[in-house]
């Protein structure tokens, strides 16, 4: 779903089922309508592992984000939807289980270690950028994407040409999101500290920008993507991404097997083209927005 | 522990922000409370009517409805503001509604004969009101205006979910979300923030109403 | 939120609480005047008396002014929503429009939310009340100082901003191993119904004290002298009548809770109606007529309790006023 699902893609009610459907058949794989790749047949696992338990029980809890447009995004019919959602269910598939059995947990930026300590879910895929501090809670497969933060200001904008501008420009209002880590890492760049405006999601910071009560959004820039490409014009990028954040696979501290099995999927996905059609059929949908290559998996510890 | 102590200053400004906040609430919502009040009882049926639809609107609508109509209606709309100023008119309107009903609560506390026993002695309207009507009224209004201001003073906490920023509510949210801090200590550090704002406004409330306390 | 629950002069219930025009439990009789206005005319009241016929005239000229100055601004709002597009059939249509594909969609999801932000209200109310009457109970029958730290916690727990108390249920709980999995349903919903009820608890707690106080005294002194313990005193006599003279405030309570369950939806812990509201307006790019819908269901649903609380005032003052 390009970055605001919205009207187009949630008109379809079948969101992603639909839209990975439409993706098969222009490519003409394999027949399922559920996921980008069918469920592996009766899988077998070294016994003890989480991918036999969760292969035995037919089912796995995967933390995603609820509000998080092209990641995952909760639809009119209660299913996420989003890049995140499509790595999850490639994950799942593996495991042999249907896209339908996933259960989906919303894990909101806060809660997302604890969910994962605690056992509420198996997996989070949910634009989580790996890095040390998380790594001392948790262990990350992946990374699946290399987003990088940027500036989106109103088209007419001159003043804001990039993250350096904004010290130049103090009375720029910058809005990010409440707790993430693009809100965290724009605040070195800012003239002071009240020129950062926070809500809890991203839409709340595009209608703010939109009705000039802030001037620069500033998040990962393949979300950006998705409200320049849905601002008809009204919005632009300004500048280069100045961030790397390499978006990681949570699981359970130290389950270097699991970790390993889905650093393995994602290798699969990757030669396969399911890693590219999970992008094209979400994420990538928004005009401007360019396919990435799977970046090499770190090693799992 | 450290999570307070190392960003101690953090939570001082959130405490002072947050002051601040509650006083330009405080003053607003007196002032609004006050004028809806007047609306309520004034004997232009058109204005009661105001005033009921005014109560019965805002006090029936949740708190974060309020601000968002304001943080995001408003602008819509071409009123642009900082979200400083439109938090504080989303407060301030909000607490309006109920300090006009306890406004009013202290005036219909005022027996009808004072009055009546005011014009029978031949006071002009003005004089019964100033001297007879109002100072009663006002007197009987303390307990349930302080009660109302100090609620005001604990919904101020929400006015930080909307792009306010950095008062103690937000420093909470950003420490825990983003910082990594342990919530414990953190939320600890900012609930003992807000016993700081409500627990002295008890006190000063208790202290006015022995002031204004009258034998009935 | 929360509003003007009261601090500690209970007797005179409290403001937000009690419905219109029985605000505090302290509204004196309001008498017409002997000499009857004309109908419609306002009658005497404190503040003025019936009004003779310049000061009639002068209403009417008020109210004329008054009327073109409300509407006046009524229209400029609807105008500027229409002029920034906030009156389209495409943002309304998903919500009013039964032939656009959204708006089972919508309607379901807006009924999901009504149904969990009424269930978090249901339990936070039956929770409140029955621990806020063992704290009243307790706070009116321990001796002396050992009431101290029960008093202590209360005014700690009403001191608290409610969404903070719903960030540390949140939040906290789960790190100090607190585990609410096993009960039925999210575990938002408990972590919401925990905070709702650690604060209005403590209101209740005051508004049952202040009930069996408003009990005249020879209830207690019959009931002791006919030979029941203080607790059976307590429980059979002085409670069930406390309950009835309560109740209005008690409906009122609820008021305040159902509002406050919106509060959750700051922190995005709880799929209640607000959070519903937010995520179909990310879908549907519609977040004012959202947002005014749900305005309107609180609106009608608050409204109509406090009409609730109304009857059951004057049917409690009626026939308490027998006794």
């Amino acid at each position: 779903m390009p970055a605001r699902t919205r009207r187009r893609t949630t008109g379809a009610a079948l969101a992603v089922a639909l839209t990975a459907a439409l993706g098969l058949a222009a490519c003409g794989d394999d027949g399922s309508d559920e996921a980008v790749v069918a469920p592996a047949d009766n899988p077998s696992f070294a016994a003890g592992t989480t991918m036999a338990r969760l292969a035995e029980a037919g089912s796995v809890k995967v933390g995603t984000k609820f509000d998080q447009p092209g990641f995952g995004l909760q639809g009119l019919d209660d299913k996420p939807a989003g890049f995140d959602v499509e790595i999850a269910k490639l994950v799942a598939a593996e495991l042999g289980i249907e896209a339908d059995s996933i259960e989906w947990v919303e894990t909101p930026s806060a809660v997302r270690e604890e969910s994962i300590e605690r056992g509420t879910v198996d997996l989070v895929v949910a634009t989580y950028t790996i890095n040390d501090k998380r790594k001392e809670r948790i262990s990350f497969a992946g990374p699946y994407y290399v987003a990088g933060q940027q500036l989106m200001v109103r088209s007419e904008d001159t003043a804001i040409t990039g993250p350096d501008a904004l010290k130049a420009n103090p009375a720029a209002k910058v809005c990010s999101v409440t707790g993430s880590t693009p809100a965290e890492t724009i605040k070195t760049y800012l003239a002071s500290p009240s020129q950062l405006v926070l809500f809890d999601v991203y839409d709340k910071c595009a209608d703010a920008l939109r009705t000039k009560q802030v001037d620069v959004v500033t998040t990962d820039n393949v979300i950006l993507l998705g409200f320049v490409d849905e601002s008809k014009g009204a919005f632009k990028l300004a500048g280069e991404q100045f961030t790397e954040e390499p978006y990681g696979i949570g699981v359970k501290k130290g389950d270097t097997q699991f970790c390993e099995f889905v650093n393995g999927v994602l290798a699969k996905a990757g030669s396969s083209g399911a890693y590219e059609k999970a992008w094209t059929s979400t994420a990538g949908e928004v005009e401007g927005a360019q396919t990435p290559t799977l970046p090499t998996a770190a090693p799992c510890a | 522990m450290e999570a307070v102590t190392e960003n101690l200053g953090l939570f001082g400004r959130g405490y002072l922000l947050s002051l601040q906040l509650c006083l330009w609430g405080l003053a607003g919502s007196l002032l609004l409370g006050t004028l809806v009040a007047a609306c309520r009882v004034s004997p232009v049926p058109p204005l009661r009517a105001f005033g009921t639809a005014w109560v019965g609107v805002v006090r029936n609508c949740p708190l974060t409805v309020v601000l968002f109509a304001f943080a995001f209606g408003l602008p819509e709309v071409g009123v642009n503001g900082s979200y400083w100023w439109l938090g504080i008119a989303a407060l301030v309107v909000y607490t309006s509604a109920f300090v006009c009903e306890a406004l009013r609560s202290g005036i219909n506390a005022v027996p009808a004969g004072q009055a009546e026993a005011a014009r029978a002695i031949g006071l002009t309207f003005t004089q019964s009101l100033r001297s007879v009507v109002l100072p009663q009224a006002f007197r009987s209004s303390v307990p349930p205006v302080g009660s109302v201001l100090i609620a005001m003073i604990k919904n101020s906490a929400v006015v930080g979910a909307f792009g306010v920023g950095r008062d103690l509510f937000s420093v909470g949210n950003s420490l825990t979300s983003a910082q990594g801090y342990a919530a414990l200590p953190v939320l600890t550090g900012v609930a003992v923030g807000y016993l700081l704002l409500t627990l002295p406004a008890g006190g000063a409330l208790a202290a006015v109403e022995r002031k204004v306390a009258i034998a009935r | 939120m929360s509003s003007g629950t009261g601090t500690t002069r209970t007797t005179d219930g409290t403001p937000d609480g009690t419905p219109d025009g029985t605000v505090d439990g302290i509204v004196a009789p309001r008498r017409r005047t002997g000499r009857t206005a004309a109908a419609g005319a306002p009658r005497a009241t404190v503040l003025y008396d019936a009004p003779g016929p310049r000061a009639r005239r002068r209403t009417l000229v008020g109210s004329i002014a008054a009327t073109v100055v409300i509407l006046g601004l009524l229209a400029l709002v609807v105008r500027r929503l229409a002029d920034a597009g906030q009156l389209s059939a495409e943002r309304w249509g998903p919500l009013l429009d039964p032939s656009t594909e959204e708006f089972g969609q919508v309607w379901r999801l807006l009924g999901l939310g009504l149904r969990s932000t009424l269930t978090a209200a249901a339990l936070a109310i039956v929770g409140s009340v029955v621990l806020g009457t063992l704290i009243g109970v307790a706070r009116m029958m321990l001796p002396g100082r050992t009431r101290w730290p029960l008093v202590g916690v209360i005014e700690l727990l009403r001191g608290l901003p409610v969404v903070i108390a719903i960030y540390f249920t949140s939040r906290v709980l789960p790190d100090v191993g607190v585990d609410v999995s096993g009960l039925p349903g999210p575990d938002g919903l408990w972590y919401l119904v925990i905070a709702l009820v650690a604060y209005n608890m403590v209101v209740i707690a005051e508004i049952v004290r202040s009930g069996v106080a408003s009990l005249p005294r020879g209830q207690r002194e019959a009931a002791l002298s006919v030979g029941l313990t203080p607790g059976q005193t307590m429980r059979i006599v002085l409670l069930p009548q406390a309950f009835r003279v309560m109740l209005p405030a008690l409906i009122s309570q609820l008021v305040v809770i159902l509002k406050d369950t919106s509060l959750a939806a700051v922190l995005g812990i709880y799929p209640e109606l607000l959070n519903r509201a937010n995520r179909i307006a990310q879908n549907l790019d519609n977040p004012i007529p959202m947002f005014i819908t749900v305005g309107v269901i609180f609106i009608a649903i608050n409204a109509a309790l406090s009409q609730v609380a109304v009857v059951v005032e004057r049917r409690v003052s009626r026939s308490t006023a027998h006794r």
